[in-house]
């Protein structure tokens, strides 16, 4: 046992870390990552990545991927979360480009890999409905086969930024007399220019919009987009959360979080010294670190588990409930840091546009906001006690 | 021992719980606070004409003669329409310091001007520096001839922008942190040289940045003794922490209640979610976390008139565990409520905001455990 990278890995950190400090474009920074950046300002690195051929790392290298060992992609994420960076959306690259390339024909992957790998197509899901989100399997959007046209009617919702979208990947009842709720369901790639498509921003709780519902009345799509098998689709779906979860432990990530507290700690005073010397908060930073490393280990053992054949099984909801709870609880933490300065609505400040005299400290900005918004986490891509349900039922066997 | 209230207070309690159903829906709430404004003075004017405003007065000052279990009435039902009109500030916090250390003059004109719902005030005691140390004042107000001349920068003010009035915390003399050398003072908000940056707060009320360039008040403006005043505002911001316990436990029910009825109504896998006995239980907690935090809401109310010690240390313990109970409760109806919880269209986000920002009001989980800590071992 050794957690000591090779030489080679640490080689290749130097070679990552040297092309991010050239390259990544300065402004964009995921401190500021709001639903109301511009499509350029979040595909930025995305497009750049792509043209260097650094966009999906973890894809087969005959689809574009860069053939790095689960350990050197993990370096990426590490070396990409110490500035920061705004990572390609997952929609494209890691939930709808592995369906496709996994379980579509040829003329879908020529069609669309290159658009996903190169940042240039937007995709966004469509899968959660009002009446189904954990039980995503009740979902009763249908799909009716005309002709050469599938006819979609139904509404989507949480579609997170849908606003942007050129494609969407949709699962759709087309057999409404299947014995079971999983049998039945179509996994279709929908043009978002689709007459028929009404997109209808939500707005959350932290005053963002950066989900939606999707409405679609009458939306013909040619059969051609089909994946697979009709009636196959939540095979695809599952195999699609599967690699929605591996990526959801956000350690670099939170590595980078608790760097950021304890700067705000050192920032705010407490008895006329830096809070960070209050041993109360100080412990809670720690636990938190704490938590952490146990979860970064626990990754890299998923990791090398990856490495040495077993893909991610059950053990990936672990790294979801624990990396959610993380998250969450960093944000809480940097809310407490910033005292009094959690209460103003910096959004609507900053939306209405004065700026005669600033608002407390910048750190505190986006304190409550974050707090608010991160509580989705817990909830998204199968909420935590779905993911206990797995692991009740794959790992204990219960 | 008695937790009853007596008929007069169920009386109240009741009228303020059919204002608040009839003027305080979601949405009436909702265009309120998004209105320029932020709030509604008419809700203002029906708390005075219902006498709301002079309860915990006592007659002789103009008031109706009741207490803390007054405004802990108020407060609870306040907290359960997420009322934004500034009654701590004004009538808890202002009102607190003229009755206990206004000069008749003082009480006339002040009180009288809370009862009849004519004057707002806000309480400007937070700095951007001083964290929850009500002691950690950079404020100063120098002597100038027979006035003060007030100097500093006090952050979120809640309530500001609708007030007529400040009550400000300022230092007299000595040093930052200094026990010693602390004064309150009341003033006008249109005063000379002050200047105020108003903004809406995450809880959907409003505050202000407030900085004092210089502003000149006379001698009449100082409440109570002047460097003497730290045990008046220790005693005031423990009265509206009490009060404040009440509103967070008020806001608390609503935001379980609303759960278990998303729970009843909202069905996965066939069945309603508040079937499955993992959220039974936690639904279950949030209701003992609630109850807990009712306790301590009495408790701290009902020791406000106690001797110093057992109050303080009554409402460090009620801010503790009710800071941690809104902490938790609210976080639980997010989660139970799922993708809807995340919207801003249901009301249970919004009192999961409101008892977020609680913890932060007059010191949190933190600073009262301290607070404790260091009253239990004197």
């Amino acid at each position: 046992m050794n957690l000591e990278f090779s030489p080679e890995e640490q080689a290749f950190r130097k070679e990552v870390r040297a092309f991010i400090e050239e390259n990544y474009p300065k402004q964009a920074s995921a401190d500021s990552l709001r639903d109301d950046m511009s499509a350029e300002e979040l595909v930025a690195w995305h497009k750049i990545l792509g043209k260097k051929g650094w966009s999906v790392p973890a894809w087969p290298e005959q689809y574009g991927g860069t053939g790095w060992t689960p350990t050197q992609r993990y370096i990426w994420g590490e070396e990409n979360a110490r500035v920061n960076a705004i990572m390609p959306l997952p929609f494209g690259t890691s939930m709808v480009g592995p369906v496709i390339y996994t379980f579509g024909n040829e003329a879908q992957k020529e069609q669309h890999l290159p658009g996903i790998r190169s940042g240039n197509v937007w995709w966004c899901q469509g899968y959660s409905e009002p009446g189904a989100g954990s039980d995503l399997a009740s979902l009763k959007t249908t799909a009716v086969r005309d002709g050469d046209h599938y006819v979609i009617n139904g509404q989507k919702t949480w579609t997170t930024l849908a606003q942007h979208a050129d494609w969407g990947f949709f699962l759709c009842r087309t057999d409404p007399d299947a014995a079971k709720p999983q049998e039945g369901i179509s996994f279709i790639l929908v043009d978002m220019k689709t007459p028929g498509i009404e997109v209808r921003p939500i707005k959350l709780i932290d005053g963002g919009y950066e989900v939606n519902e999707t409405w679609l009345t009458d939306v013909r799509v040619p059969v051609e987009n089909l994946i697979g098998e009709e009636n196959k689709g939540w095979t695809y779906a599952k195999f699609l959360l599967a690699h929605e979860r591996s990526g959801i432990a956000g350690v670099a990530r939170s590595k980078r979080g608790i760097e950021q507290l304890r700067d705000i700690a050192k920032s705010e005073v407490l008895d006329g010294k830096p809070l960070i010397e209050d041993f109360d908060f100080a412990r809670k930073v720690s636990q938190l670190e704490i938590d952490l490393a146990a979860l970064e280990i626990t990754e890299l053992r998923t990791l090398a588990g990856e490495q040495a054949g077993r893909g991610p099984g059950p053990e990936s909801s672990i790294l979801k409930i624990k990396g959610t709870e993380i998250q969450q609880r960093l944000t809480e933490l940097a809310l407490e840091a910033v005292g009094h300065y959690g209460t103003p609505y910096y959004r609507a400040v900053a939306d209405a546009g004065s700026n005669e005299y600033p608002i407390g400290p910048d750190y505190a900005q986006h304190s409550a906001g974050s707090y608010f918004n991160m509580r989705k986490t817990s909830i998204y891509g199968g909420s935590n006690e779905i993911q206990r349900n797995i692991i009740t039922k794959m790992i204990l066997g219960l | 021992m008695d937790f009853n209230f007596t008929d007069e207070q169920t009386m109240v309690r009741d009228s303020l719980n059919r204002l608040v159903r009839e003027n305080y829906d979601f949405e009436t709430r909702r265009a309120a606070i998004e209105s320029e404004s932020g709030w509604r003075p008419e809700i203002w004017a029906q708390l005075a004409e219902l006498g709301l405003l002079g309860m915990p007065f006592s007659e002789a000052d103009g008031g109706f003669g009741g207490g803390a279990i007054d405004s802990l009435i108020v407060m609870e039902e306040f907290g359960k329409g997420l009322v934004v009109e500034p009654f701590v500030p004004t009538v808890v916090c202002a009102g607190g310091f003229f009755k206990h250390a206004g000069t008749d003059a003082q009480k006339a004109e002040h009180i009288g001007g809370i009862v009849d719902g004519s004057r707002i005030y806000a309480f400007a005691y937070a700095e951007p520096r001083g964290r929850y140390d009500l002691a950690d004042l950079e404020t100063t107000a120098k002597r100038d001839g027979d006035g003060y001349v007030l100097n500093g920068h006090k952050a979120v003010v809640i309530g500001a922008p609708w007030a007529s009035h400040l009550v400000v915390t300022a230092r007299t003399s000595g040093e930052r942190r200094d026990r010693d050398g602390i004064s309150v003072f009341v003033v006008d908000k249109s005063a000379k040289g002050i200047v105020t940056r108003d903004y809406p707060t995450v809880d959907g009320r409003r505050a202000s940045e407030i900085y004092f360039e210089n502003v000149a008040v006379p001698a009449e403006a100082l409440i109570g003794e002047e460097g003497k005043a730290l045990p008046l505002i220790g005693l005031v911001t423990d009265e509206a922490i009490a009060a404040l316990c009440a509103e967070a436990c008020g806001a608390m029910k609503v935001a379980h209640e609303m759960t278990v009825e998303y729970s009843r109504q909202r069905k996965q896998f066939g069945t309603p979610i508040g079937k499955f006995q993992v959220l039974q239980h936690r639904m279950v907690d949030m209701f003992t976390e609630y109850e807990q935090s009712v306790s301590m809401a009495y408790l701290a109310t009902l020791k406000l008139g106690e001797d110093s010690r057992d109050r303080k240390l009554a409402v460090a313990a009620a801010k503790v565990r009710i800071g941690q109970a809104a902490h938790h409760i609210g976080q639980e109806a997010i989660q139970i409520h799922g993708g809807m919880g995340m919207t801003d269209e249901l009301a249970i986000g919004h009192y999961f905001k409101r008892l977020t920002v609680f913890d932060s009001e007059f010191g949190n989980v933190d600073h009262h455990m301290k607070r404790h800590v260091a009253l239990s071992s004197s």
